[in-house]
Parts: structure tokens; sequence; C-alpha cells
């Protein structure tokens, strides 16, 4: 034990780590935020994690290339020992992943965390959901088949259709003049290095927000959120009556972290990989193209919006609610965080908790077209 | 005591040096931008552009639709089957085609031609067209792109080349842009 603890020292009087990560882990939190609805966060953190390890075993592999990509996958599932298994964590991850992010959104949105001073934390949030939601899409194009080829073929006709700058963004992202090799080999690098060197970036920032400012207290009703305030009556939760982070409140996220590892890797041990379907080979026009479970309802949406609504819609819809998200914070920074006492938050998350079930029941289905054999 | 208004040697020195470094990534961030761009100018003046033949005029039925397939003019070494390309040909008499992209004026996905109804329809969105691909229904605000096309030594030609993407012009319009 001596040897070790003269090793640990060693290693410490050049790192200087073991007082600041100390500090770190007995900060005091909120008692009450030590709750089974706080571990998302943690959550998201544990699959991306999986998606950083599980991404990185698949590139041993896969070829991105237009011609090979679709043949690398077949390798992984059939031939590769358990790399059906590798692509299947990869691919639940991603779902999971998508989920557990939004169902943290709604959290942090319905516990009134976003307000002061924790208004920079959402706004870097915001930015890792999109970064999310990228690398959902991006990394369906990389399962290079019949999907992501119409896939791409779909998320061009909505990039023409910006005003003016239409034709030049569709070749910028096609990486020429058709969906071909250049355009899995930009989506590869988006995937692989761009989106996630940024969100390991966004990630390191949104967790340091959260322990210089500390974790949202247990909203109460009634106690209103004021700049002039906040900061000595959230010393007064911790500094006084909290609890230290290690062990009081992580043992939640520990288990939560765990149980979700172990879901991801019992859907990939059930349900398998997720395709590929047929070869990406657009001369084959038999198929019936589909977006991933968390795109659905925007592909039902697209069949049900009138005509004439729909480049509006595509173009200024996503700017709204990103503005909106973005500006949440500025709108109501200070008052009331419960949701008992916010029912127009919780009326908008069900309304748009409602809406997109809706529509992705519909895309189960699709009402709109014939039945056509892919 | 340094007087305020006065610049040091050494604070002179940082400053000329945060320039030089700025004039580098100036001079550097030409040939990146060159580099990004290149997919967008390599095909300007319709560079992408090419007459690509699909076939005898007899392999083409009067009064029928039938699927044609192309090779891509503009490939690269690592497309693979990307580059084959599928496209309607409707014969209507004689030396009278009309020649439709596969790809759906709404969004881009394959319809299919149903002889029995004498549509194409869009398994994606819902989209229809009618034979001559004029809309019939659905979520497309246009007609089915075609292809510009000639017959050239009794070969059924026609100028390739570029996805077709429903694009501004369409959605404003609602009206055909021509083709490119």
């Amino acid at each position: 034990m001596r040897i070790i603890s003269q090793i640990g020292d060693w290693f410490d009087q050049r790192l200087q780590l073991a007082a600041p990560i100390r500090e770190v882990a007995e900060h005091p939190v909120p008692r009450n935020t030590a709750s089974w609805f706080y571990v998302f966060g943690s959550a998201a953190l544990t699959v991306f994690l999986l998606q950083l390890v599980t991404g990185i075993l698949l590139a041993l592999i896969y070829v991105p290339s237009a011609s090979e990509a679709w043949s690398s996958l077949q390798v992984l599932n059939h031939e590769v020992t358990l790399g059906w298994f590798i692509r299947a964590l990869h691919g639940w991850g991603s779902n999971f992943m998508v989920a557990i992010v939004l169902i943290h959104m709604v959290q942090v949105f319905l516990f009134g965390a976003y307000k002061f001073p924790r208004e920079l934390t959402w706004i870097v949030g915001v930015f890792l959901l999109l970064m999310t939601l990228g690398m959902a899409f991006s990394g369906q194009v990389l399962r290079f088949d019949q999907d992501a080829y119409w896939g791409l073929g779909i998320g061009a006709s909505i990039a023409s259709r910006v005003p003016i700058a239409g034709p030049v963004i569709v070749k910028l992202m096609l990486g020429g003049p058709i969906i071909a090799g250049a355009t899995l080999s930009r989506f590869f690098a988006l995937h692989v290095f761009v989106i996630p060197g940024m969100l390991i970036g966004f990630v390191c920032l949104h967790v340091l927000m959260v322990l210089k400012l500390g974790i949202n207290e247990w909203p109460m009703p009634g106690r209103l959120v004021k700049r002039a305030t906040y900061a000595s009556e959230y010393h007064e939760l911790t500094k006084k009556a909290g609890a230290p982070f290690v062990p009081y409140a992580i043992w939640k996220d520990l288990f939560f972290a765990a149980f979700i590892l172990l879901a991801v890797a019992a859907c990939a041990l059930y349900f398998g990989p997720f395709g590929p379907t047929g070869r990406p080979d657009p001369t084959i026009i038999q198929t019936v193209p589909k977006p991933d479970y968390f795109f659905l309802w925007l592909y039902a949406l697209l069949s049900l919006l009138p005509p004439s609504m729909e480049t509006p819609a595509l173009l200024i819809g996503p700017v709204l609610v990103i503005v909106g998200l973005l500006l949440l914070p500025f709108l109501s920074g200070e008052g009331e965080k419960s949701w008992r006492r916010r029912p127009i938050a919780v009326l908008t998350v069900l309304l748009i908790a409602i809406t997109l079930g809706t529509f992705t029941h519909l895309a189960g289905f699709t009402p709109w077209s014939p039945h056509m054999s892919a | 005591m340094l007087n305020e208004n006065k610049i040091s040697r050494r604070g002179l020195f940082m400053k000329l040096g945060i320039f030089f470094n700025g004039l580098v990534a100036t001079a550097l961030a030409v040939p990146v931008v060159r580099f990004l761009m290149s997919s967008i100018t390599r095909g300007r003046a319709g560079a992408y552009l090419s007459w690509v033949p699909l076939g005898r005029v007899g392999e083409f039925p009067e009064g029928e639709t039938r699927l044609a397939t192309f090779r891509n003019p503009y490939v690269m070494p690592t497309d693979g089957k990307t580059v084959d390309t599928a496209c309607w040909v409707r014969r209507v008499e004689g030396d009278q085609f009309q020649i439709f992209a596969v790809n759906c004026a709404h969004l881009g996905c394959p319809v299919r031609w149903f002889p029995q109804s004498g549509l194409f329809m869009c398994p994606c969105h819902g989209g229809a067209y009618y034979r001559d691909g004029s809309r019939a229904s659905g979520p497309p605000e246009r007609g089915l792109f075609e292809y510009p096309h000639k017959i050239e030594n009794g070969l059924v030609t026609i100028q390739a080349g570029e996805l077709f993407t429903p694009g501004p012009s369409a959605a404003l319009t609602g009206k055909n842009p021509p083709c490119a």
C-alpha cells in the first residue's frame, strides 16, 4: 500500500490535480438535488462516452468510400467477431442519446434551471442539442445504404430551397454535382472529426459551468429568482445546508448511468444493428426511404404541410425554434422556477410532445402514400 | 514608471507579431477557402453537364414509359454505384420524347411509374404526377424535372450531370425553372 501512495504522491507533485479533483468531488450541493430527476445530464455524458468508444471501434473496420462503405458494414455485421454488436451499440446509443438529451432539456426547462445565473449553460446546451442532431443525421449518412442515399437527396432538396444561395449550398453539401463519393467523405469528416471535436469542447464548457455555478436547486413554488439575491440564497442552500456531491448525490447518477448502458446493451443484443438496407445504387428505385426514428416526425410533417407553406416552414421554422430556445433565458431569466406555477411552460412541453408523438405515429403507416414494396 | 501613452518596445513587438500572424493567416485562408469551394467553382457555367446516350429510339416503345439508366458524366474513382443514375423515358410518338428525373420534385425521393393508373407516385410524402410529368397531387409544387434531350443518329441523348433539386425558383414562382 505504501508504494502505491508513494507513486500517487510522485504523480501529484507533478500534475497537482488531486486537490482540484477533490474540491470538485466534494463541492456542496443543495440536499434535495440528490434526486432521480437530476440524473439525465450525466446519463447523456455517459452515452456520449459510449458513442466515442464504439465509434472508434467501428472506424477500425469501416471504409468511408462510396464504393466500399456498404460492403464494410456487411463485413462488420457478418464477418468480424461481434462487429454486429458494436454496430448495434453505436446505433442504439445514438437513439438513446437523442432521447436522453431531449429528456434532460425538458427537465431543465420545467425546473427553471435555465434562469439566472445559468443562461449561458442553457445556450451551450442548445448548441449541444443541435450537434447531437447533427451527429444523428450524419451517422445515418455513414450507414451508406438506400435510406442514407435518398435521405441525402431530401437534405439537398431542403437546402436547395434557400433563396439565392440554394444551389451553391447543395453543391457544398454534396461535394459535387450529385450524391457520390465526395458526399460520403465529407459527412465522414463531419461525423468523425468536426462535430465530435466541437461536442467535446462544448460538453467541457457545459460541465464546467455546472460546477462553477452549482447545480440548480430544487424549485420550490413561490421561491422566486432575483438577480440581486440569488447568489446569497444559493450560498445558503449549499454552504450551510448542503451536502457533498460525492457521495451524497453521485450514487444516483452512477446507478442511472449503469442502467442506461445496460438498456443500450440490451436493445443492441435483442434488436441488433440498424441495417444497412439495400445497396446505395440509385438505379434501384424500388425503395421506400425512411429516416431514423428521431426524424420521423419531420418526415410526416413534410407530407402533411400544404405545398405553399412548405418552403417557409422548412427555412423559417428551424430558425424561429433555435432563436426562441436561445432567447428563452433572456425572456424569463428571473421569477418562478417551479413547474407547478408555470402552466404555460407545462402546456408548451405537452403540446410539443403530443405534436411530435402524433407525427411520429403517422410516419409509421404513411396514410398519404399507397403501399409500395421496397 | 511606464508612461501609459507610450508603447513599450516589447508591446510594439507583440503587436507586430499579432499583425504578422494575421497576415500569414489571411494568406493561408485563400487556398483553404478555394479548396472548400472547389465543388462549386468546378461546376461553374455548366461544367458538370454533358450529353449522355440512353439507348436507341427503337428500345422505347411508343406510348410507353420505361426506366432507363446512365452513368453520370462526372465520375470520381471512389464513387462506386452512386454515379449510376435512373430516369423515366416516355416516348409519346415517333421522335417525341419526355425524359424525367426519377427524383420527386418535392424532396428528391425516387418516383415510380404505375402504368395501370397512369401516374408517377412517390413513396415518401405522397407526391403524384400525370403521365406527362405534370403535378397531379401531394406536396410537390411543380411537375417532374425533365432532362433536355435530343435524338442523334437514332440515339436518345440527354443532358445530365447534376442532381435535380426543387430550388428556390420552383418554390417561389411555382413554375418550372429551366433545366440545368
